[in-house]
């Protein structure tokens, strides 16, 4: 049996724990904005680093496609079978059209291609970022009067803000696609309610907010991923670790950003 | 053209450097030479402004390099190269690609020049013919040759080798050496090179600046380090595990970690 004077000392030993977790959490964040901060400012500075973009933005956004394609089909079809099996309860299949469609342009879409784009692409971002680090590629950079800010981290930032968007819109073309087929011509929805529902219920700025969304969460994505590997500890161990973690923290950064961004657009 | 000036660089507690205090002349071969961990690298890399001292000042032409503002580093870097100990090639760009890198960054120079300077500096490398090449093909010696020739493509003033010749085979040590002898006799580049190769380096030194514990502990001609009578000289340049400079790093006695006794560093 503890003593009182032992579980005073763990409490203490678990509250010190828990502070230094946050300082250093918080530590990072500030790291992280400044890093972005520093990079972002480049944009405003010569040389411009178009062609950078523009190549990041291809590497990232074309090898997203496929899996980004394979996920909003699924994510429809889905959708579709389980929103006519509630709403048949009810007696309103012809509800479904605007109900997934709804759901996919808030919510699904954003959110789902933003996961799908940290698995496929912000890991690798902070793999390559991380092994330049390992290789010294970066300090090679430097010593060519080559700033890697601009050069290494600001093109993947602006790659993952403006590829998101495109991505999830080809996500929701998809998924409302694949949700159409089961909807109506596997469960026998009238097809002209599924359409009318949908073209009725949803307002421009249903798109809107999915793209400001998608547009947010590329952002987060591009800071989080490339921070990771640029801190990255220059081992290989420290690569893989950076990897893991930027996937993780993405993650959850994501989810939590949606709630904040949901509540504010409803 | 590079000196120091009481410089001093502490990674925690642990202290790389110490007060080191030196001058790198113009158009010579200055190489570091220290056992690992004498803070080699780390001074190169000061010497290059990658890293900050925690303490004194480094000065290129008489220009003080500490808490220098980027885009003035950045101006001066145009008169460094620098060819890194696991050579640091771009690994998503070709051969040719590598050598034109600084070129296309920094000049306005037409493809067809750009392409005739970079068929030259791998010819001076011994690698034309190579240039379609993705650095994941090349072996460590024609890296290291790759990332000499991306070095001097600019033709800088001076060019900092970290490790030039570890980890290459006879043939290719000897022939990175002639180059950096070619580079400072020929060329009149200034060449900074850190090395434990003993005799790579007294071979190509004008100047050899010897490092122990983060401190300069000899400097001079390659002659007077070669008769030099310090005990710790002779024990580095003939490479003998028994003299002054330990060979190994523990604080506590070997038998008392054997018998397990109270105080002791226990590993994992």
């Amino acid at each position: 049996m503890m003593n009182m004077v032992e579980k005073q000392s763990m409490m203490v030993q678990w509250l010190g724990g828990l502070g230094r977790w946050c300082l250093q959490s918080i530590e990072k964040v500030g790291d992280a904005s400044v890093l972005s901060a520093v990079s972002l400012a480049h944009l405003f500075k010569r040389p411009w680093q178009g062609k950078h973009f523009v190549l990041q933005i291809y590497a990232l956004g074309v090898g997203s496609l496929i899996i980004m394609a394979i996920t909003g089909a699924f994510t429809g079809m889905v959708l579709a079978l389980q929103g006519y099996y509630t709403l048949a309860k009810f007696g309103s299949e012809s509800l479904l059209g605007s109900g997934v469609a709804l759901s996919i342009l808030r919510e699904l879409g954003p959110v789902l291609g933003a996961l799908m784009l940290i698995g496929r692409a912000g890991s690798s971002i902070t793999a390559e970022i991380g092994i330049m680090r390992v290789t010294e590629q970066l300090d090679a950079l430097q010593m060519m009067a080559i700033n890697p800010h601009a050069r290494v981290i600001l093109p993947r930032i602006i790659a993952t803000t403006l590829a998101l968007p495109l991505l999830v819109s080809i996500f929701d073309v998809i998924g409302l696609a694949a949700s159409y087929v089961v909807g109506v011509e596997l469960l026998g929805v009238n097809s002209g309610a599924f359409l009318g529902e949908m073209v009725a219920k949803v307002v421009p700025m249903d798109l809107y907010a999915g793209w400001l969304k998608a547009l947010c969460f590329g952002f987060l994505v591009g800071v989080i991923c490339t921070y990771m590997g640029y801190r990255a500890e220059p081992t290989t161990e420290g690569v893989a670790h950076a990897t893991t973690q930027a996937v993780v923290i993405s993650s959850v950064s994501i989810l939590i950003l949606d709630y904040v961004l949901t509540s504010f657009f409803l | 053209m590079i000196r120091t000036q009481h410089l001093s660089r502490k990674f925690g507690t642990m202290t790389a450097l110490d007060d080191v205090n030196i001058h790198v002349k113009p158009h010579e071969a200055t190489v570091i030479m220290g056992g690992s961990g004498s803070g080699k690298t780390t001074l190169l890399r000061l010497l290059a402004s990658l890293e900050c001292p925690t303490s004194g000042n480094i000065y290129f032409s008489d220009e003080s390099l500490v808490g220098i503002r980027q885009k003035r580093l950045y101006e001066l870097r145009a008169k460094m190269g620098m060819v890194f100990q696991y050579s640091a090639l771009l690994n998503s760009l070709s051969v040719f690609e590598n050598v034109a890198f600084p070129l296309r960054e920094h000049t306005d120079l037409d493809d067809f020049i750009i392409q005739t300077i970079v068929t030259m500096k791998l010819e001076q490398v011994g690698l034309r013919g190579f240039e379609h090449m993705m650095p994941s093909q090349l072996s460590g010696g024609m890296a290291k040759r790759v990332a000499f020739a991306r070095a001097i493509a600019m033709d800088p003033e001076v060019v900092f080798f970290d490790e030039p010749t570890s980890g290459l085979d006879p043939i290719s040590a000897g022939v990175i050496s002639n180059m950096i002898l070619d580079l400072t006799k020929k060329a009149k580049m200034t060449s900074i090179v850190v090395t434990h190769d003993v005799h790579a380096g007294l071979d190509i030194a004008d100047h050899v600046i010897l490092l122990w514990q983060g401190k300069v502990i000899m400097e001079g001609t390659s002659d007077m380090i070669r008769n030099s009578d310090d005990a710790r000289v002779l024990q580095f340049i003939e490479g003998r595990p028994d003299g002054p400079i330990p060979f190994s790093r523990s604080e506590t006695a070997f038998v008392d970690d054997l018998m397990h006794k109270p105080g002791t560093v226990r590993m994992g």
